[in-house]
């Protein structure tokens, strides 16, 4: 649009002369080629051995390996070079790669089934709050409800409180009910801050399809719940889609509950991270290339949310 | 088309159906009003479980004495002990002010930060959306992992950061330690924070500029107002309402901060970066002081609530100007 309007008037403010739209855009790649080196660092140090990543001065240029990667999903122990040797040949090239630092691999590392956990409490949280939320959604968006303000806001306002603050009673209450510590009660928890997020997204997107459509389909005979299944949802697809990546995001990333509510059975990703240890400390390969492992969803997500991604992050407060 | 809907006026009003048509309507399945508390009460029954429940036991605790350490103690009602305990615990309104700071150090360099970016990036040179994209990608990871990994960047010896820093400057990259020295620790979290976040008000700073309607910098062209002047005049006021919901939702996360300085510093050195939800973990997951952290849950809940609903109040007032 505004690119349509600028043509039509030759002097125009509104679109940025050759020499300032260079500037601005070299200024803008500057940023953003900051922005983005730490990133790539930590994608760098999960291909650096163990001494390359602690070397100082820090290595720009090293040898790749996939240690870091090896050392991520292995418990590994140390041996001594007589034992090794007396070891039949290794059979696969990551066994090999452990014993030239004199180790053998004992088993696999705990990543696999934090990982699974992530996955689960992830998915089972964002399933949950997207089907309450458009539920509750196309209810707050077609009928008249009473106190539908007050209601939406107590939603809102349930996302205001500090977490940990959250957590207290939600860890008395866990300890009760036997919840700590499992994969169920990290669903209901995600669940539940997740609806809100849902609830306000999805009403958004829901008001913005004409009601025609519907009161077309009720005079046609369907009742509203076939209305809603057959003329709404389909039309709040990429609306509903939007929200459950958003719902994703939150349960993926989210450290305070897990580590104060989990310790092992139910742990997740983000409290599991910090522990790599290797000899002597954090493992730093091996935490950058679990780091690694754990982004690369969220980039892909941020790719195909660009467009929505200013109202899922404002609750639909602005949209475009 | 850009808007900000509040809470206030998301509900249009006369959108329901007629009385008269839902007779009819209840012949063919539900009636409306069965559907529509259908389908909101499993929302409101899960929040009630999960948030308000725990809350109102939350509130009740607070006015006990209960360490859960020691739970085999009778529960104890204190009355309002735990209460003026903690407002006249000094260490609590130190750990008030370093979290009120940290809150208004990095939210203004994030508004600095994002504005700027806004404006470049509203030149649209070419290539924009992809370097967008990039430049939006920090906000989007989790906070912990991102403090965790600022501690391998930052560290003195080993870290690239310090070296950059030493390659500019020719202070030697061991001579400083950004999470480990009392005067460079709060600006460090400062730093990571606004590394993360300044995209968050960029994209939202964007929408703003997009909303402003081409005729009115027309007009101005056509009146001979300098760019500077339509920037005063036009580009600051017309993004500020944008400006103020960022700053909003910067303001309440920062005050709830815990993962990302809990994995960057976990409050140190000292208790220098020690933001009140970490005083709060401590007390609650560490000291076990259950009746005493449900009191201050409660105190900074409704500092949140409240500081949001003034703040709420001011910018529906900018907003109708």
């Amino acid at each position: 649009m505004t690119a349509a309007v600028a043509k039509s008037t030759a002097h125009s403010i509104v679109e940025a002369s050759p020499r300032a739209r260079a500037v601005a855009g070299s200024l803008v790649i500057l940023y953003a080629v900051i922005t983005i080196l730490p990133l790539l660092w930590i994608v760098a140090t999960a291909f650096k051995s163990q001494s390359d990543a602690i070397a100082y001065p820090p290595k720009v240029l090293f040898e790749p390996t996939l240690e870091g990667y090896v050392n991520l999903f292995t418990v590994r122990t140390r041996q001594t070079p007589d034992f090794i040797a007396k070891l039949p040949p290794p059979e696969t090239w990551y066994d090999k790669l452990v014993r030239q630092r004199d180790m053998v691999i004992a088993g696999p590392s705990k990543v696999v089934p934090r990982f699974v956990n992530s996955l689960i409490i992830g998915f089972g949280s964002t399933f949950l709050a997207v089907f309450l939320g458009t539920l509750a959604a196309y209810a707050f968006s077609r009928f008249r409800i009473p106190l539908a303000d007050d209601l939406l806001f107590f939603i809102l306002s349930t996302r205001m409180m500090p977490p940990v603050a959250v957590a207290i009673p939600i860890y008395l209450m866990y300890r009760q009910l036997n919840l700590t510590d499992t994969r169920l009660g990290m669903i209901l928890l995600y669940t539940a801050v997740n609806v809100s997020l849902a609830v306000w997204l999805l009403k958004g997107f829901i008001d913005e399809i004409p009601r025609e459509y519907e009161e077309a389909a009720l005079v046609d005979g369907y009742t509203r719940l076939q209305a809603l299944r057959k003329v709404v949802l389909p039309q709040a697809v990429t609306g509903i889609a939007a929200t459950a990546i958003f719902c994703l995001i939150f349960s993926w990333n989210e450290y305070a509950f897990a580590v104060l509510l989990t310790s092992g059975e139910a742990q997740t990703m983000p409290p599991f991270i910090p522990f790599i240890i290797g000899e002597g400390g954090q493992d730093w390969p091996a935490v950058a290339a679990a780091t690694t492992l754990f982004v690369v969803p969220i980039v892909l997500f941020t790719v195909l949310l660009r467009k929505h991604l200013l109202r899922g992050i404002t609750f639909g407060a602005v949209r475009k | 088309m850009t808007t900000i809907l509040q809470p206030d006026d998301a509900i249009i009003p006369g959108v329901s159906e007629p009385a008269k048509s839902r007779a009819t309507r209840r012949v063919r399945g539900l009636s409306d009003r069965t559907i529509a508390w259908l389908f909101v009460a499993p929302t409101i029954a899960l929040l009630l479980v999960i948030n308000i429940f725990p809350l109102a036991w939350m509130i009740r605790l607070s006015f006990t004495s209960l360490n859960l350490s020691m739970s085999y103690l009778p529960l104890r009602f204190v009355g309002l002990d735990n209460f003026t305990d903690i407002l006249t615990d000094e260490d609590v309104w130190f750990r008030l002010q370093t979290t009120a700071q940290f809150v208004i150090w990095s939210v203004a360099l994030q508004v600095v930060v994002g504005f700027g970016l806004a404006l470049l990036i509203n030149r649209q040179f070419r290539g924009h959306s992809f370097w967008t994209t990039i430049i939006l990608l920090p906000m989007m990871l989790s906070p912990a992992v991102v403090g965790n990994f600022w501690t391998l960047l930052l560290q003195p010896q080993i870290g690239p950061f310090n070296y950059l820093i030493s390659l500019f400057t020719g202070v030697p990259p061991s001579s400083f330690s950004m999470t480990g020295q009392v005067s460079l620790a709060p600006w460090t979290i400062v730093l990571v924070d606004t590394w993360m976040w300044a995209p968050y008000v960029m994209l939202i700073c964007l929408a703003g500029l997009r909303s402003i309607p081409d005729y009115i910098y027309e007009a101005a062209e056509v009146d001979r107002a300098s760019a500077w002047r339509q920037f005063w005049s036009i580009t600051l006021p017309m993004t500020v309402p944008f400006l103020m919901l960022a700053v909003l939702f910067r303001a309440i996360e920062n005050f709830k901060m815990f993962d990302m300085v809990n994995l960057l510093t976990s409050g140190g050195p000292g208790s220098t970066t020690e933001l009140v939800s970490i005083t709060l973990k401590r007390a609650a997951f560490e000291k076990w002081r259950t009746g005493y952290s449900s009191a201050l849950a409660i105190i900074l809940f409704v500092t949140v609530f409240g500081a949001a609903n003034v703040y709420v109040k001011a910018l529906n007032k900018v907003k109708q100007r």
